[in-house]
């Protein structure tokens, strides 16, 4: 199995994305320049979290257009496996290639902390390793993370199935309480909080961890 | 030729910093604040000579990447 990490100029979980997949893979992922034209053939691409180009203009919105977003919206397109954390959900939003927007938490307050999620779907290859209405531990970091979408959009999410992961106790005003959402084919995740942080118990548990496991199996 | 591109966020969309200025407004004395809403201003020096042709550029910047157009709504003009 193999993944890619693409890293900006700013991103800085870049290396505990990296160890997560080293880790539960077994093999180092392919480390990507945001300058990059082409991605080497990979099985899932990640886009990690930090502050690409310093959040400037809007959270993502610098990294979204890079030269290396249009190679992974074509690997995306052929069914390639894309997981973007914090960040590169931003990113992954501002590009397009997941519907909505991130922005100001409601609360003004930047978030760093534990939260409980609840997944809410298990069809896709990144929670498959969960139960559904499973409630999972994740750290947050993130001062955009107020996830919002016009209703036509909202009820297409809540009708196809894609919303991944839900806040239990909404940290940040996202509307329907959203964590993460899957794209139309179900291979593109976009999440706030960062399952990475959490995958051995030296991190203080492991609750990130099926989903690197499912999707690693998936691909395998 | 300098033009300037005005992103405001659409009607509808929480605007969770206007929302803090107007509460500071409030505290600050200032009673008549209905409401307040954060847009973003870039001013912009172009080398274009062709207003129209100026225009269509910055339509096209506005779009791709100065707003999100989303939740933002933008207005572009020469102004000088």
């Amino acid at each position: 199995m193999k993944s890619a990490v693409v890293v900006f100029p700013g991103s800085n979980r870049e290396r505990d994305m990296i160890a997560a997949l080293e880790k539960i893979g077994g093999a180092r992922p392919a480390v990507v320049w945001h300058a990059e034209a082409e991605l080497p053939k990979v099985d899932l691409i990640v886009v990690p979290g930090g502050f690409s180009y310093g959040d400037y203009l809007r959270s993502g919105a610098i990294a979204a257009r890079a030269p290396i977003m249009a190679a992974i919206a074509r690997e995306a397109e052929r069914g390639v496996a894309v997981l973007g954390v914090c960040n590169g959900f931003q990113i992954l939003c501002e590009a397009g290639l997941l519907p909505g927007v991130l922005m100001r938490n409601a609360g003004l307050k930047f978030i760093c902390r534990e939260v409980e999620l609840r997944v809410e779907t298990t069809a896709s290859q990144f929670t498959s390793g969960y139960a559904e209405g499973q409630v999972i531990r994740s750290p947050v970091a993130h001062g955009d993370g107020n996830y919002r979408a016009d209703e036509e959009t909202l009820k297409r999410l809540q009708g196809e199935d894609r919303i991944a992961f839900r806040y239990v106790g909404n940290p940040n005003g996202s509307i329907d309480d959203i964590a993460g959402i899957l794209s139309e084919k179900r291979n593109i995740l976009g999440m706030m909080p960062h399952p990475e942080n959490l995958i051995e118990p030296l991190n203080g548990g492991t609750d990130g961890r099926p989903l690197f496991e499912s999707a690693l199996r998936a691909v395998a | 030729m300098k033009a300037r591109v005005t992103v405001t966020l659409k009607n509808g969309v929480l605007d969770p910093q206007g929302k803090a200025i107007e509460g500071a407004l409030g505290s600050l004395g200032f009673s008549g604040v209905n409401g307040v809403r954060q847009g973003k201003v870039f001013d912009i020096e172009l080398t274009a000579t062709d207003a129209d042709a100026a225009k269509t550029e910055l339509e096209a910047m506005a779009a791709r990447l100065l707003a999100n157009t989303v939740i933002e709504n933008y207005r572009v003009e020469i102004v000088g």
